[in-house]
């Protein structure tokens, strides 16, 4: 219990946390489970592996996964056309296999002398069976390799979080081992605050503006690519710099450029703004 | 000590399994919920669900077993009953209340449904003052006051701007409108793996190298081979414009994911206005003019393609039995129809608007033709797992 304790996740200096996404990290990290993190992109799923590790104190270990990696990659790797080729004019050191097996991220991550942060970084990205091939790994913090005989076993358990784009389907048998978290698009209140820790200054009546004006342009159904964090953002930094006066924030809902990418969507807010329920005339 | 909540929720249809049972009973064990309701909430969910789109069965299974402790803004549940079985009524449109309805903030009507729920004590339908089914007033539900609270029942008439007491997950609901992701996962069962292709051999084929080698006097040899590679090839008519103006973005959606699932061998898009004739329009737009014949898209086209149509089936019943507008009379609709569809050996249709034909609504009346024709599914998670399902089996 003494080390749960030690372990706690209360968020850190530049990460907004909301209390159900605290507490999902402190339940994984006592019952030493992986931690799934689905969500929107622009959620910041990745920032939270930083600012948990930066929290903790401890190193942080990224697997990032590509459609091409595959489970074995994170183990370890064997070169075995290299060792063929080494052993066909009899350099020094073929007989040792050691030296061509290479360690992959989860091998790393199992070897450190101190408890690590494991993120696999966008695991859905992978091919659909990934996951299932981890499972023993996950479970036991152990891996074998055959060509040395030698079995790589965690010296100090790691945390391991696992981020996913809101995919459905991740395996049964792989969901059932970690425990759950979805990282929902933050409501007007915590955008404030997560608008305040990149803007400490801003104005009061502004955030209230743009966070309207924002969540309607959000609320929108015509809208095809919904803005994200990192769109709200910019948009600040774009009417600070005008210095347009707050209230015409939410009547024009200006530089709508900044905030939605799409032609369509930037028609689709006109047509919004023109229609005789638009709350902000 | 409280097992039956285990059951309550595989009853609902959560697979909740003994592992994460036990996970949640040392978690329970370790104290982890301070004692505190919303935590032991929270430690609940995200033990034993896994996955967003279950979280509102969840929130209902909670709800009903934990049901003494209060938890939402309840709407009283005879109220509910009544509105959970909606009733039509033809004909009382009234554009005066319509017009006032609409002058009406948020604010307000929620006031006023505050205040009826108070007043209420029976059932009404078809009215414009309380809160009732298929009437004017601004709750209620399928109503068709242009605004206003919906209460239970399903949208139909697509207006309400806000439905008091929902849960909040109900949108992730697996039997909701998919993302693209999703329908990415969904198009992956569309593999058949072959490595007769003509992709780089690049996978080192071991027994094959020790023969070399050996043949080759012990000078080594590496053989490499060719990585299994995707063989489906899909061809995909979506319908365009018109009515399918709703649908825009879902449709959009589709168009995205299948684009971005780069494991087909070939995947090819061909437009139509409602019904297909004897052209195929080669964009979106459907600009008279950019068109192939149809014939030569089947022509072109082998029958071992995989054809999707995508399109809500509703257009004039004239458009399907007889010519549309630049086809005049020769051949019909449902003749292309049927001509398309015999000549790939796998086809479906996927429909995202409504697949309830509607006894008297005149643009459905094709819907029910079609769907004799072809194996129509309707384009949500469980319905596009189901047609490509469909589509990977011989007919």
């Amino acid at each position: 219990m003494s080390k749960d304790n030690l372990n706690s996740f209360n968020g850190s200096n530049d990460y907004v946390a909301s209390e159900e996404l605290m507490r999902a990290v402190n339940i994984a990290v006592a019952l030493e489970k992986p931690l799934l993190i689905k969500g929107e992109p622009g959620t910041g799923k990745t920032m939270l592996a930083q600012s948990v590790a930066k929290a903790l104190g401890k190193k942080l270990v990224i697997w990032n996964i590509k459609s091409t990696t595959k489970a074995q990659d994170g183990l370890y790797v064997y070169d075995v056309v290299q060792r063929l080729y080494d052993g066909q004019f009899g350099n020094a050191g073929v007989d040792d296999v050691a030296k061509y097996v290479k360690l992959g991220k989860l091998g790393e991550a199992f070897s450190d002398d101190e408890q690590v942060i494991l993120l696999i970084d966008e695991i859905d990205k992978a091919d659909i069976e990934f996951p299932n091939d981890l499972l023993w790994e996950l479970d036991r913090m152990e891996f074998y390799i055959p060509e040395t005989g030698e079995t790589i076993k965690a010296k100090q358990r790691p945390i391991v979080i696992i981020t996913s784009n809101a995919e459905k389907e991740l395996p049964d048998a792989f969901l059932r081992r970690c425990i759950f978290h979805y990282i929902e698009f933050p409501n007007e209140e915590l955008m404030r605050e997560i608008v305040k820790v990149h803007f400490p200054d801003i104005d009061e009546n502004v955030l209230a503006q743009v966070t309207a004006a924002f969540y309607y342009v959000r609320s929108l159904k015509e809208i095809q690519k919904k803005p994200s964090t990192s769109e709200i953002i910019d948009w600040i930094q774009a009417l600070t710099l005008s210095g347009i006066p707050a209230e015409r924030i939410t009547k024009e809902i200006p530089f709508a450029g900044v905030i939605l990418k799409k032609n369509e969507d930037i028609d689709a807010l006109e047509r919004a703004k023109a229609r005789s329920l638009f709350p902000f005339k | 000590m409280f097992d039956s909540f285990l059951y309550l929720l595989r009853s609902k249809g959560l697979k909740v399994s003994m592992t994460e049972w036990m996970t949640l009973n040392e978690a329970l064990d370790k104290g982890m919920t301070h004692a505190s309701f919303s935590e032991f909430y929270y430690l609940c969910r995200s033990v034993l669900v896994k996955s967003e789109s279950e979280f509102d069965k969840f929130d209902g299974a909670f709800l009903e077993f934990f049901k003494d402790i209060n938890f939402l803004e309840d709407i009283p549940e005879e109220l509910m009953n009544w509105l959970n079985k909606p009733q039509e009524t033809p004909g009382n449109y009234d554009e005066e209340i319509a017009r006032q309805n609409l002058k009406l903030g948020y604010e307000r009507i929620e006031q006023m449904l505050r205040e009826r729920i108070a007043e209420q004590d029976s059932e009404h339908n078809g009215g414009k003052y309380w809160v009732g089914t298929g009437g004017m007033s601004v709750f209620g539900n399928s109503g068709k006051g242009p605004n206003g609270i919906r209460v239970g029942g399903e949208s139909q008439h697509k207006r309400a701007f806000r439905v008091a007491g929902e849960r909040h997950f109900k949108d992730f609901s697996e039997d909701k409108v998919l993302d693209t992701r999703q329908m990415q996962i969904a198009l992956r069962t569309l593999r058949q793996y072959s490595t007769k292709t003509d992709a780089p051999k690049t996978e080192l084929n071991i027994d094959e190298t020790i023969e070399e080698t050996g043949n080759n006097a012990g000078r080594l040899s590496l053989v490499y081979d060719r990585p299994r590679k995707n063989t489906v090839k899909v061809v995909v008519m979506m319908d365009s414009g018109g009515s399918m103006d709703y649908y825009r973005k879902l449709c959009s959606q589709l168009f995205t994911a299948l684009r971005k699932s780069n494991h087909f061998k070939d995947l090819k898009f061909y437009y139509f206005h409602n019904s297909i004739y004897e052209r195929l329009y080669t964009d979106g737009e459907c600009i008279p003019g950019r068109w192939v014949d149809t014939n030569l898209v089947l022509n072109t086209l082998s029958s071992d393609y995989k054809l999707i149509i995508v399109g809500d089936a509703a257009m004039a019943p004239y458009e399907l039995m007889g010519g549309g507008y630049y086809n005049y009379g020769k051949t019909s609709g449902i003749d292309w129809f049927r001509k398309v569809k015999g000549h790939f050996s796998h086809c479906i249709w996927l429909n995202p608007g409504e697949m309830q034909y509607v006894y008297g609504n005149y643009w459905r009346q094709t819907l029910g033709i079609l769907q004799e024709e072809f194996d129509m599914y309707p384009l949500t998670v469980n319905g596009l797992e189901a047609a490509l399902k469909k589509l990977m089996v011989n007919r």
